[in-house]
């Protein structure tokens, strides 16, 4: 890997019922999650993707890196902004930002059209 | 109205969660990782694990709950109706499988106000039946109007 390099871009849209299925696997049912009445109560749009499922295509998406393997990721950090909507296609993309033997630190962002729903994310991996 | 931060440096007992093979699939199935290593216990072995391993964002599924009490503590004072996951920090060292009982430990490491939010960071440690460390965490949880 050379600092430049692309991370393969990962392109998931997940359907109305991922937020469902990821508070199921996760644990955390969240309302504003699920309920699309409850998170408009509150003033979301509708119901809003879990940050973390976000981070975990970011994860997902630099893994790759390694071919999946699951000992390659050693620290990733994230910020959550814009919200991550069910419905509508993501994409991450990430560029590497610095190779030092078999350490690759790499810059990845998360994106649904036009809202980044992830910034500043960082991974560190060892390949 | 100033913010409470008497809970600086607090620490909860810690919580345990025993990993299991399904749910590292069902996890794995979530966020669409078709990995054998997550589903099947001989394609694990062959890679070189002691049974179905986590992938690393299964980290969620055994810390997360542990930190409720923390985000709950009265003493802390988090308005959860206007509470946002701001940022996270995953930092990880032996992998999780199928089979461990990992113990996660949090701690609050900070509390201030910027911009009128309330900034609640919170650490915490994750250990495995062994003593090693699978994880460490920060999590940063915003909450607007303080």
């Amino acid at each position: 890997m050379n600092v430049g390099d692309q991370v393969p871009e990962l392109k998931v849209t997940p359907d109305k019922y991922l937020p469902h299925r990821y508070a199921g696997a996760s644990g955390d049912f969240n309302p504003i999650h699920i309920d699309a009445d409850f998170a408009k109560a509150v003033g979301l749009p509708s119901n809003i993707l879990h940050g973390l499922y976000s981070m975990g295509l970011v994860a997902r998406a630099s893994a790759a890196l390694a071919d999946g393997d699951p000992r390659a990721l050693r620290r990733l950090s994230v910020q959550f902004r814009g919200m991550g909507l069910p419905e509508q296609e993501i994409v991450v993309s990430g560029t590497v930002k610095s190779a030092d033997g078999d350490r690759v630190v790499v810059d990845t962002v998360a994106t649904q059209g036009e809202n980044q729903i992830i910034r500043n994310a960082e991974a560190e991996l060892e390949l | 109205m100033a913010i409470e931060t008497d809970a600086i440096g607090k620490e909860w007992p810690g919580s345990t969660y025993q990993v299991g093979r399904e749910k590292i699939k069902e996890y794995a199935t979530a966020l669409g990782i078709e990995n054998p290593v997550h589903f099947d216990v001989e394609a694990a072995r062959a890679a070189g694990f002691r049974d179905v391993v986590a992938p690393p964002m299964f980290c969620v599924v055994y810390a997360l709950p542990a930190m409720a009490p923390a985000i709950l503590d009265p003493e802390v004072g988090i308005n959860l109706a206007t509470m946002v996951h701001g940022g996270q920090l995953f930092e990880w060292g032996e992998v999780a499988c199928a089979g461990d009982e990992i113990t996660t430990t949090p701690k609050c490491l900070e509390i201030y106000e910027k911009d009128g939010k309330g900034f609640y960071v919170f650490e915490s440690v994750s250990v495995n039946q062994h003593g090693e460390q699978v994880l460490r965490a920060v999590w940063t949880n915003i909450v607007r109007g303080v």
